[in-house]
């Protein structure tokens, strides 16, 4: 699992240019100082990782268990709290703040996020399945899955058939993206490529756990 | 010609790829493109003369399209406006032309490929 994570905002996607000139397509994550509001270890909670903060929430629009929450360990309420799954806690502790340079240029990261929703989506949409012909006698069934299963043998449809349904606005990991820069200034962190999700959605990074 | 453009999310990334020297050109103008070129570790500058057919897309990612009759071939090159491989760029002649567009060029020879000099009122 992850060494290293941190949290951030999907801004867009653009394009910079590398030093020999060429266009690298980068999408932009805002990625603020995270603070950790808790510390997750094995013999407490069963598992280790980072309950962290980040951005600032007006304490008046906190509900009572979120204030208590925040106040007991003392650090300034942040919009939201996600947590970082991480192999070992060792070293962290409640207050500290993430930035984003514990990433670095030319790094591969994982990238995790609830991609759009597409709603009630046809097979092909949501399989990639091909459809029907145009014409040839065709009638209203353009865009049909066909057939589903077979005859009065066995006489229902087999489970875990492709069909239509609900598509998107599940988590998705992107891996092996690649770093572009790591502003720790503007808080701007460039990935090459795209990342799921739409705009302005949480974005959480990690060191990629496959590959180099 | 300039354009007020509307803001975009990444500008904060984009701005500094901006590029602030790159003079107003439209669809019909003849320019001279000075594009740097490198070859093994020598870098020379090529000069491309044509008419612009077409900018497209906006910010960083604008474009804009050259065409020009090379040995009684048509080239057209496309270059990213913002691109630090172009050296500068040379306003020639100013065209007079109806639309955005002119890819009816390519479908043209001779006397009714040429275009109209804009005159100065």
């Amino acid at each position: 699992m992850a060494t290293k994570a941190i949290v951030g905002e999907k801004v867009g996607m653009t394009q910079v240019w590398a030093e020999d000139n060429r266009i690298i397509p980068v999408t932009v994550l805002k990625v603020e100082p995270a603070r950790i509001v808790q510390v997750k270890t094995t013999e407490r909670d069963g598992y280790t990782a980072l309950q962290v903060t980040y951005g600032s929430k007006d304490a008046k629009k906190l509900t009572k268990p979120q204030a208590g929450h925040f106040a007991k360990v003392g650090v300034n309420p942040g919009r939201r709290v996600v947590e970082l799954r991480l192999d070992n806690v060792d070293g962290y502790e409640v207050g500290q703040e993430i930035t984003v340079d514990t990433l670095v240029a030319g790094q591969k990261i994982d990238v995790t996020a609830i991609s759009r929703g597409k709603g009630f989506a046809g097979t092909m949409k949501r399989h990639n399945f091909k459809g029907q012909g145009a014409s040839h006698g065709n009638h209203k069934h353009h865009r049909a899955p066909g057939s589903v299963g077979s005859c009065s043998f066995p006489g229902r449809v087999f489970k875990g058939v492709r069909m239509s349904g609900h598509m998107g606005h599940e988590q998705v990991t992107t891996l092996n993206l690649e770093v572009v820069s790591a502003d720790p200034e503007r808080n701007l962190l460039l990935v090459k490529g795209s990342v799921p999700g739409p705009n302005g959605g949480v974005v959480i990074v990690r060191n990629a756990v496959k590959g180099k | 010609m300039t354009k007020a453009r509307a803001m975009k999310n990444t500008d904060l990334v984009d701005q500094q790829y901006l590029r602030d020297d790159v003079p107003d050109f439209g669809p019909g103008d003849e320019l001279k493109v000075h594009v740097r070129v490198v070859e093994g570790n020598r870098e020379r500058v090529q000069v491309f003369q044509g008419n612009v057919i077409g900018r497209s897309g906006s910010g960083v990612q604008e474009s804009f399209k050259v065409r020009k009759i090379s040995f009684s071939v048509g080239v057209e090159r496309t270059f990213p406006v913002h691109s630090p491989t172009i050296q500068k760029i040379e306003v020639i002649r100013r065209g007079d032309v109806r639309r955005a567009k002119l890819y009816y060029l390519r479908d043209r020879v001779g006397k009714s490929a040429k275009i109209k000099e804009k005159r100065q009122a």
